[in-house]
């Protein structure tokens, strides 16, 4: 009898394991490595709670000051993409607030098709495993593009091999 | 007085053990016990399990001793119903050799003296990518990329037709039921007929005994695949058979700083190979030889 009861219980147990993480992913979820964010700023809203919002389009000369716009910049500022009330939230075109580890859905309103390749492991890239029980990890957008100008810049290639020697 | 001559039977008996014993001596004299063992160890396909396991443990004594680590070797077989496939962006390579170094040290390569490398990364003229002769792969400028070129990395294709294993004369490589090429390092007699074969490339030689520093050495290693080899085995890259079999990227796909590189399984519809050559502009090198590689380059389309 106790054992009947075990089982039940165990039963019911996970089977809400199971729906509740069926939910989770039952929009788009993916696991994502933690956004990079300048060490020491976040959460923004520990400055920006007590600060007055101020919208017009300026030269910071403060803070953030290591920032330079190079990104449709003739059209954008940067309260297009952070919310101006809430400052640890990211904002939608539609308004809803988003968090900086889902920032690929802001990056997607504006690049569909990078971030349709994304979401199937094309664009970007993902580490870890592939298939089997064993964890993946989704890179953000951010992670390569830094956001506030998301060109490539060039690196230093590593060392070319050894020529053969003449003999 | 008995009759001294030797019988028929006694002369022959006599004759085939003095031929075995002639046989046997230089085999034991020239060279240590732990020689003659490897010089008489199966070939890894005719190996049984208990056999595996004693070549496995005589190995791992043997790394242990030589590198100063413990090593955990497998002999994972291939994954029911995978057919392992790559897939290179080549509007996004940067040439910045990543790849080629995280496959140095994820396979145990020799650093110096033989340097070898799985991974090529061959520079070519924009609009100039039929011309493989003009490439160059000793390039070596403070930045990449550099205006006006682009970056074809190579390595081996894992051809599905590979005419490096139709050339060996002692079947010491050939194609495992996931798609790998492998080499038996033990039972390779360093002939090179495979490295002429290749079309790619993809093949290198252990001109002499491999140099890799004991702190970078990688424990995790698989028998076909990453282990440590010796000096006239013929290496190459296996897809990094070690990490793709559990499931795990490759070391290169993980390295690439601009997410070039894609891996996934031909067989599964959902896989990331799968969306590529559905929905990409690919191609594959030397197409016309008909070595069908499994190494898909493709385009921003």
């Amino acid at each position: 009898m106790k054992k009947a009861v075990k089982t039940i219980v165990f039963g019911m147990l996970f089977s809400g394991v199971c729906f509740a993480s069926f939910a989770n992913g039952a929009g788009e979820e993916f696991p994502v490595a933690p956004p990079p964010m300048t060490e020491g700023l976040f959460p923004c809203s520990n400055c920006h709670a007590t600060m007055e919002v101020n919208r017009t389009k300026r030269v910071l000369k403060e803070e953030h000051t290591d920032i330079k716009l190079h990104h449709a910049e003739t059209m954008r500022w940067c309260l297009d993409c952070h919310d101006a009330k809430n400052r640890d939230k990211l904002r939608l075109y539609n308004g809803d607030l988003i968090n900086f580890t889902e920032s690929y859905r802001l990056c997607g309103e504006c690049h569909g098709p990078q971030y349709n390749d994304w979401k199937a492991g094309i664009h970007g890239k993902r580490t870890g495993y592939f298939m089997g029980p064993g964890k993946r990890t989704y890179h953000l957008c951010a992670h390569c593009h830094d956001p506030h100008q998301p060109k490539f810049k060039p690196i230093k290639p590593e060392p070319p091999p050894t020529k053969p020697k003449d003999s | 007085m008995p009759d001294k001559r030797y019988t028929r039977r006694e002369f022959l008996r006599n004759a085939s053990l003095t031929a075995l014993g002639g046989l046997a001596i230089p085999l034991f004299s020239s060279c240590t016990k732990e020689e003659a063992e490897d010089f008489l160890q199966k070939h890894f396909r005719e190996m049984t399990p208990e056999e595996k396991r004693q070549v496995i443990a005589k190995l791992e004594e043997r790394y242990a001793q030589r590198y100063g680590r413990k090593f955990q070797i497998s002999t994972q077989e291939a994954v029911p119903d995978t057919l392992w496939a790559y897939g290179l962006e080549l509007s996004r390579c940067v040439g910045c050799r990543r790849c080629v170094y995280a496959c140095v040290k994820e396979n145990n390569h020799s650093r110096h003296d033989p340097q070898l490398q799985w991974i090529r990364v061959l520079r070519l003229k924009r609009g100039n990518l039929i011309n493989l002769e003009d490439s160059e792969h000793y390039y070596n400028p403070d930045l990449v990329p550099e205006k006006g070129f682009i970056y074809l990395p190579v390595q081996c294709q894992q051809c599905q037709d590979p005419p490096c294993v139709k050339v060996c004369p002692v079947h010491a490589t050939w194609q495992e039921p996931d798609g790998i090429v492998v080499v038996d390092y033990n039972w390779c007699i360093g002939c090179r007929y495979c490295i002429a074969a290749c079309p790619y490339k993809g093949r290198v030689f252990n001109w002499a005994e491999p140099n890799i520093p004991r702190e970078e050495i990688n424990p995790s290693v698989h028998y076909l695949g990453n282990r440590p080899r010796m000096k006239c085995a013929v290496e190459k890259c296996t897809f990094c058979v070690q990490r793709v079999r559990q499931g795990r990227y490759p070391a290169c796909v993980e390295a690439c700083p601009t997410g070039t590189r894609k891996f996934g399984n031909l067989l599964d519809p959902n896989s990331e190979m799968r969306y590529i050559i559905d929905r990409k502009r690919v191609f594959r090198l030397k197409e016309d030889l008909g070595t069908e590689p499994k190494f898909y380059y493709f385009f921003e389309a």
